[in-house]
């Protein structure tokens, strides 16, 4: 991993609370010491993980600098985002775009759909000329499969939700962005079309070096399209790891109770008799770790003292007593492995595991 | 399984009169449900499954018309009934827990008192007593707590906001429960508990469900039967464990195809095109367009539904040539971004 | 998340302009009702009665001394006259342009500067927001037709447009205050972080991503900011404050001098209540006819 280039964007540490203050009113942590590195070298393809009330779009917001944290920093190569100068403002949105999870609430309803596409290329100056931006445009939209003919001159309202996210996808092309916010981007739309959209995504990985921060709630596509994941729970890092590390083998209860819960296409037929998530104890407030109240195997000490991220192997990290006997790591380190994940364990594993025609040329 | 069904829908079919020429939402859709049998039914956006549910309840408002079909409760058809005799069959036979149900709960009541409007509501002449020991059973059944009962929707969770609303389809011990969508916008975890609340509310009251969803895991998981919708059409129909392991509608399999599992990494497949709008319905089978099956009968003709054995049912011009799916004739498309558009304009 | 609405509504229809279909599409949507139409349609009718008029009555017979004064409606004179001499439609029709006038500037301006007002506040949020709201707050306190009488009483000059200026500075804060709220709600939708995404400034958002959307209650707000801008004008010319120009407020004062009433002269009294009467039904009807405008029955998501 190379430490000589600053990284892309670098979230240090960062909690966000909500609320307090002179209103009274009770606050919440929507953040708590969230580290996460994406390298200015090598694209990701690492997914954020979590539930409503986890903090994974608060954390998106920090990343695109429309927050500022509470404390702890985030750094956009190098430099602070909070004090970040008008002249960066441009290259930032040039490098980093994001797609949100919205179809319809993501277009003005006033204007038609070539107006999400302009902005950019007149705004953060993509093209010399009138002419080269439209070019420009026809040439991102087909790249994701739709006609411009089709498509350019429409209202948002006379696209099909799956029409306008591709073409949110293809906007976030038009940059020709080092990062990729994917924010929950197939969560509303049908079942059939979302392997398109994903494996747009991971074309654009792949072939353009694009990275790519997908933030989800499902953690099947999670472990199809990424390589690394990284799992929120209100607001904490409790698990992070290689895909096939964290969703076949969890070593966090909280993730284990995720993985039990998902309905199975093909397997067996037992997912609604398991019994998982129904503990008791759920009133009793925990002044250490948040999952206490519904964990099955919580002891004493969780309830005391918040446990930090242990090692359990090399490139997994879980934040859990249970694996007290390992070593601590502190969250800025945890941050920068996330981007790296199995590097140190060679990643030949998992670059053949994503079976696609192109072998890994990276990592 | 001799039982008689407690539900039959026949030939339904709904259209939405905006303008003419658009096709049917709904297009002669027909199905049963036997006592106590769990039928889940899935489809992609304006598959018309939610359409469906609204009009067996007979709950659709203009644009939307039932223009054919009829559903038979027992030995009485829905579509015949008067306003009185429909308003004395739903919640008491057939309850609804519509889309959305967490947002469907009146906001400026109390928990408890809308369940008890449910049940007085249908002649429940029972003292207060008797129904606050009812609505008490209700809330334990959906796994919460009484005191519950007491609070406003706004201070439950979206889950238990969910369960109310099953409590409240389950106060009368109907027949058939529609649950539409009960668990989508809510969380993996509490998808389950949701899920399995239904399927313990279904077994107390004996009930057969309806449950409408797209998310196919979920309701094969929760389903004995399963039926598929496309652009208003059942076109497949069968046990849930037949449906994901064997398919016989293209549709269906490459459907299960395009979902991703957690057994190994694979190659993610979508199905290229869109669905058909109502105003751009294909000639014959509205899937042919994004078929790599299809064939010159497919452009043709609409495909009839065809009963392969009991309880299995398929719309589709390969069978009953075929008794199964065969290999795809050729690789599925790898299209042009040219193709691919015409494909999703609907048009061949 | 699921989507939420069986989707007849997602046709993919080529793109259509012009009023006309963006009126039928309106129409099946229920944005469009008969309310807010017949409305539309009545007060055009009376600026059409105002407009047109004069091509068939000449404006000599709505000046002082014009005709005999006091004779009951005739062939001649269809509304009869008034007690200083003017034939009563003829003041009518040249009275009715000035009253709509007022109400149409002083509504505009009062509205336009609500606009701008509610952008500031809701879009930035911070200082200005507290400040404008202030000033709005204790504005709204003060009973705004007893500044109106003494504003007008000292302004030398009064013409449609200084009056409609009195009228707009104490008439913004209710238009700003809707309009803010929707502006707060607004400023949440993702297509606002995709615009900052695109590159665009704070204050280009504002006027142009979020303005847009508050148009159609800013159109409410005008039907609300004329009603009370003409109910102003015709309280102040009634109470002799009007602009000097015959207006259907000037025509109040006047017949309310003369004991219009007691000498039993309906014709002159009449009119003019039946005109601003008219008047405020079609504002009535199409700021109902705006509520379903702006929040139409059925939820457009497609």
């Amino acid at each position: 991993m190379s430490e000589i280039e600053a990284p892309l964007i670098e979230a240090r540490r960062v909690v966000k609370v909500f609320g307090g203050g002179l209103s009274g009113a009770r606050h919440t942590t929507a953040l708590d010491d969230v580290s996460l590195t994406i390298p200015a070298a090598e694209p990701m393809l690492a997914a954020v993980a979590g539930e409503s009330g986890s903090g994974k779009s608060t954390l998106v917001l920090h990343l695109m600098g429309m927050t500022r944290p509470t404390s702890g920093q985030v750094l956009y190569q190098g430099r602070d985002l909070v004090t970040r100068r008008r002249g960066d403002r441009v290259q930032f949105h040039r490098d980093i775009q994001a797609v949100f999870q919205d179809p319809y609430d993501a277009y003005n309803p006033f204007y038609r759909v070539d107006h999400v596409l302009q902005v950019p290329v007149s705004h953060l100056k993509l093209a010399p000329s009138r002419r080269q931006g439209q070019v420009m445009i026809r040439e991102a939209l087909e790249r994701v499969g739709l006609r411009p003919g089709d498509t350019l001159g429409r209202f948002p309202h006379q696209l099909s939700g799956g029409q306008r996210q591709r073409l949110m996808v293809a906007r976030a092309w038009l940059t020709r962005p080092k990062l990729l916010l994917a924010d929950e981007p197939v969560s509303m739309v049908d079942a059939s079309l979302r392997a398109t959209i994903l494996n747009e995504l991971r074309q654009l990985h792949q072939d353009l070096g694009v990275g790519i921060l997908y933030i989800t709630h499902d953690l099947t596509t999670a472990y199809q399209l990424c390589r690394t994941i990284l799992i929120l729970y209100r607001g904490a890092v409790v698990e992070q790891g290689t895909v096939e590390e964290v969703i076949s083998k969890p070593k966090h209860p909280y993730t284990q109770l995720l993985v039990s819960s998902i309905p199975r296409v093909k397997g067996a037929h037992d997912w609604l008799d398991s019994k998982a998530g129904e503990t008791a104890d759920s009133e009793r407030s925990s002044a250490g770790c948040r999952f206490a109240n519904r964990c099955p195997a919580v002891m004493d000490r969780c309830w005391r003292e918040p446990p930090p991220l242990y090692r359990t192997e090399v490139g997994s990290l879980a934040r859990c007593f249970l694996y007290a006997d390992r070593p601590e790591v502190t969250s800025d380190v945890a941050g920068r492995e996330l981007a790296s994940g199995p590097a140190a364990n060679g990643a030949a594993p998992a670059a053949a595991a994503l079976s696609n025609d192109k072998p890994e040329s990276k990592d | 399984m001799a039982e008689a069904p407690v539900l039959r829908v026949q030939n339904l079919r709904v259209n939405y009169t905006t303008r003419p020429g658009l096709a049917p939402a709904v297009n002669d859709v027909t199905f049963s449900l036997r006592p106590g049998e769990r039928l889940g039914l899935i489809g992609e956006s304006g598959s018309g499954k939610t359409t469906t549910a609204m009009a067996i309840m007979r709950l659709l408002r203009p644009p939307a018309r039932i223009t054919a079909g009829r559903v038979l409760l027992g030995d009485r058809d829905v579509m015949s009934m008067n306003q009185s005799q429909l308003r004395r069959v739903r919640l008491s036979e057939v309850a609804l827990v519509p889309q959305g149900a967490m947002n469907s709960l009146n906001p400026v009541m109390r928990v408890g008192e809308q369940i008890r409007d449910g049940i007085a509501a249908h002649g429940g002449q029972r003292e207060a007593a008797q129904i606050r020991t009812r609505v008490a059973q209700l809330l334990e059944r959906v796994g919460l707590p009484p005191d519950v009962a007491r609070q406003y929707p706004h201070q439950l969770s979206g889950g238990m906001k969910q369960r109310v609303a099953i409590a409240i389809a389950a106060s009368l011990q109907p027949k058939v429960i529609i649950a539409d969508e009960p668990t989508s916008a809510l969380d993996v975890v509490v998808q389950r508990q949701v899920i399995a609340t239904l399927a313990e509310v279904q077994k107390q009251a004996r009930s057969a469900v309806l449950l409408i969803g797209h998310d196919m895991g979920l309701v094969a998981q929760f389903a004995h039967t399963v039926g598929v919708l496309y652009g208003g059409r059942l076109v497949e129909l069968g046990p849930a464990e037949q449906i994901v392991s064997s398919p016989r509608h293209p549709y269906t399999r490459m459907l299960v195809d395009s979902l991703p599992e957690l057994e190994g990494k694979q190659r993610l497949v979508g199905i290229p095109g869109l669905p058909p709008a109502l105003s751009a319905m294909p000639t014959g089978c509205p899937f042919h367009p994004r078929c790599p099956w299809a064939f010159d009968a497919c452009r043709a003709s609409m495909p009839p539904t065809l009963e392969a054995e009991e309880g299995r049912q398929v719309a589709c011009h390969l069978y009953p040539k075929h008794s199964s799916l065969p290999e795809p004739p050729a690789p599925p498309p790898a299209q042009e971004p040219a193709d691919r558009d015409a494909a999703e304009a609907g048009h061949v | 998340m699921s989507v939420a609405l069986p989707t007849a509504t997602q046709e993919v229809e080529p793109p259509e302009g012009g009023i006309l279909s963006l009126l039928r599409r309106g129409r099946r949507d229920g944005r469009v009702t008969g309310l807010l139409i017949g409305g539309v349609v009545l007060f055009v009718c009376i600026i059409l009665f105002g407009v047109l008029g004069p091509v068939f009555v000449h404006q000599s017979l709505a000046q002082v001394g014009a005709v005999d004064p006091n004779l009951p409606p005739s062939g001649a004179h269809l509304l009869g006259t008034d007690g200083q001499g003017r034939d009563v439609l003829a003041a009518m029709i040249y009275s009715t342009p000035e009253t709509v006038k007022i109400g149409l500037i002083a509504g505009a301006i009062g509205v336009g500067i609500g606009v701008v007002l509610a952008l500031l506040a809701g879009f930035f949020r911070g200082p200005v927001d507290a400040v404008i709201g202030a000033v709005s707050d204790s504005l709204l306190t003060i009973p705004g037709i007893a500044i109106l009488i003494v504003i007008a009483n000292h302004l030398t000059q009064l013409t449609a447009i200084s009056l409609g200026l009195a009228i707009a500075s104490l008439s913004w804060m209710v238009p700003t205050r809707l309009m803010r709220a929707q502006v707060l709600s607004v400023r949440e939708r993702t297509y606002i972080a995709v615009a900052r995404m695109g590159g665009e400034s704070e204050l280009e958002i504002a006027f142009r991503e979020v303005m847009p959307n508050i148009l159609p209650f800013a159109a409410a707000s005008l039907v609300w900011a004329v009603s009370s801008a003409v109910l102003a004008s015709v309280g102040l010319a009634a109470l002799g404050l009007g602009t000097g120009d015959v207006s259907l407020g000037s025509a109040v004062y006047w017949m309310m001098t003369y004991s219009a009433v007691l000498r039993g002269e309906w014709w002159w009294f009449g009119p003019p209540m039946i005109i601003i009467g008219l008047l405020f039904l079609s504002l009535l009807m199409m700021s109902l006819g705006m509520d379903r405008f702006v929040n139409p029955r059925l939820n457009d998501r497609g």
